[in-house]
């Protein structure tokens, strides 16, 4: 490749032709309560995690949403699952459950997830 | 009904005695588009039109980058417009884009506070001793030959059509932003429903791409294009109508603005350098041409004296397509018929000859 003295910046747009939309499915399957989220931001309020580390639940939900990957596993390593989150949500959305299911989901384990009425499904 | 809304849609045009003023970069990236607005205007359709060689650059670029003051600005346009009035015409036409925009600024501007015209004609006569009238219509080139662009037609040679298909060729157009988007209703189509080459691409047997980035900017910007390292935002934006126009396949595209004509144009090389990526199937890139280029190939204007050889992306695909006559062995030759040098090839795009 020639060296221009700069690179091509990546757009911000969503590019909703070739979003890897099957990750997104796979977490509504696993944890059907994720669609009634109406981003009200009360788990990163009541996070603990968040006190110390700039982890930001909401901000995780809406990237994941938006297939925008970069980053977040490192980000999801942050929540310490104490589940004050799940406590707070006025929608009943099993963010728990989420976040162990988006770790598992982008670290490609398909064998084990968590099912948000089933538990631990081996 | 429709077209007594279109008609709000419409800007005056004059119909004669033009004064045009010359583009900076346009000369030396495009040699050949000027002259050939010329000719068309001169010889094709009989109109009187005023070259002055003592014209100068407009400041747009220097403008537009911040390292032009407006007050500067207005004088020096206040000088080019002192050289219309002093040769007796009242109908201005700037070949560039940009400058068609600082026009319409300066005036806008200067109609909504005299105080500034005072001013500028102030320093105009404190450094020149010149004074000015303002132009009666200002009017891009493009604009020019869109209005003539049934009287052309007859006298072409080409059409638009895809002679081994018979089907009309596709074609993207670009208008550039300071053409309409600045001062909408000095553009024919206004922000909306842009026409001023939609218009002569129908007329002349094309059919447009309305493709989703068609409005989004070619990527020049100035400011985001003049430092190298800014340059990566510059390439996005080309990049993005690229991706947006690939899947219509377009057989060219048609640009009204020396920079959009440009970047549109050279990006396609550097993004095939930097990703190996072209966006035609072929591999040769999507031909850019200006509307004079256009124009004048209908026209039957031999293409290396239009100057397409100059091109990054090469033109012959195209030429093949519509049955354009020309001749390979005088592609890279001077007006003497000395061979030039010829040019170093691209790694990844491909070129002919």
């Amino acid at each position: 490749m020639k060296d221009f003295g700069f690179t091509i910046s990546k757009g911000r747009s969503l590019d909703l032709d070739n979003l890897q939309q099957d990750r997104v499915d796979k977490l509504l399957e696993l944890v059907p309560s994720y669609k009634l989220c109406i981003g009200c931001g009360g788990c990163t309020a009541s996070c603990s995690a968040a006190g110390f580390t700039d982890f930001n639940i909401r901000r995780i939900h809406t990237s994941f949403l938006r297939a925008r990957y970069d980053d977040l596993d490192k980000q999801l390593q942050k929540c310490m699952l104490c589940g004050k989150c799940t406590l707070v949500c006025p929608r009943g959305v099993n963010t728990r459950a989420l976040i162990i299911n988006m770790r598992r989901i982008l670290a490609g384990v398909d064998s084990v997830t968590v099912n948000e009425e089933k538990g631990v499904v081996l | 009904m429709q077209k007594r809304f279109w008609n709000e849609y419409q800007k005056e045009i004059a119909d004669d005695h033009f004064f045009y003023e010359r583009s900076c970069i346009r000369q030396t990236f495009f040699p050949g588009s000027e002259a050939a607005f010329l000719r068309i205007v001169r010889d094709e359709l009989g109109k009187d039109i005023c070259d002055n060689p003592h014209q100068h650059t407009c400041t747009g670029i220097g403008y537009h980058s911040d390292v032009v003051p407006f007050e500067t600005t207005m004088t020096v346009v206040a000088r080019l417009f002192s050289l219309m009035t002093e040769c007796g015409y009242e109908n201005y036409v700037p070949s560039c884009v940009t400058s068609f925009g600082v026009f319409s600024e300066v005036i806008e501007k200067w109609e909504n506070d005299p105080k500034l015209m005072e001013q500028a004609r102030q320093f105009l006569w404190e450094a020149t001793k010149r004074e000015f009238k303002i132009p009666k219509n200002i009017a891009h080139p493009s604009d020019v030959i869109y209005k003539f662009r049934f009287d052309l037609k007859p006298k072409m040679k080409y059409q638009l059509v895809n002679r081994f298909t018979g089907k009309p060729l596709r074609v993207v157009e670009h208008i550039g932003c300071h053409y309409a988007k600045i001062f909408p209703e000095r553009g024919i189509g206004k922000a909306e429903f842009p026409y001023v080459l939609a218009g002569m691409i129908e007329a002349w047997g094309g059919t447009v791409v309305d493709y989703p980035e068609r409005r989004h900017c070619c990527g020049f910007g100035f400011r985001q294009y003049l430092v190298q390292e800014n340059r990566g935002y510059s390439i996005a934006n080309t990049k993005k109508k690229f991706q947006s126009m690939e899947p219509y396949e377009p057989d060219f595209i048609l640009t009204n603005c020396p920079g959009c004509n440009m970047f549109l144009d050279k990006w396609q090389y550097t993004i095939s350098e930097m990703e190996h990526k072209t966006y035609d199937k072929e591999g040769f890139g999507i031909p850019v041409l200006t509307y004079e280029e256009l124009t004048g190939l209908l026209l039957g204007y031999d293409p290396w004296q239009l100057g397409l050889q100059l091109h990054q992306v090469q033109s012959e695909p195209l030429l093949n397509k519509i049955g354009i006559a020309y001749n390979p062995d005088e592609k890279y030759k001077g007006i003497s018929g000395r061979l030039l040098q010829r040019p170093e090839r691209p790694s990844c795009l491909r070129v002919f000859n």
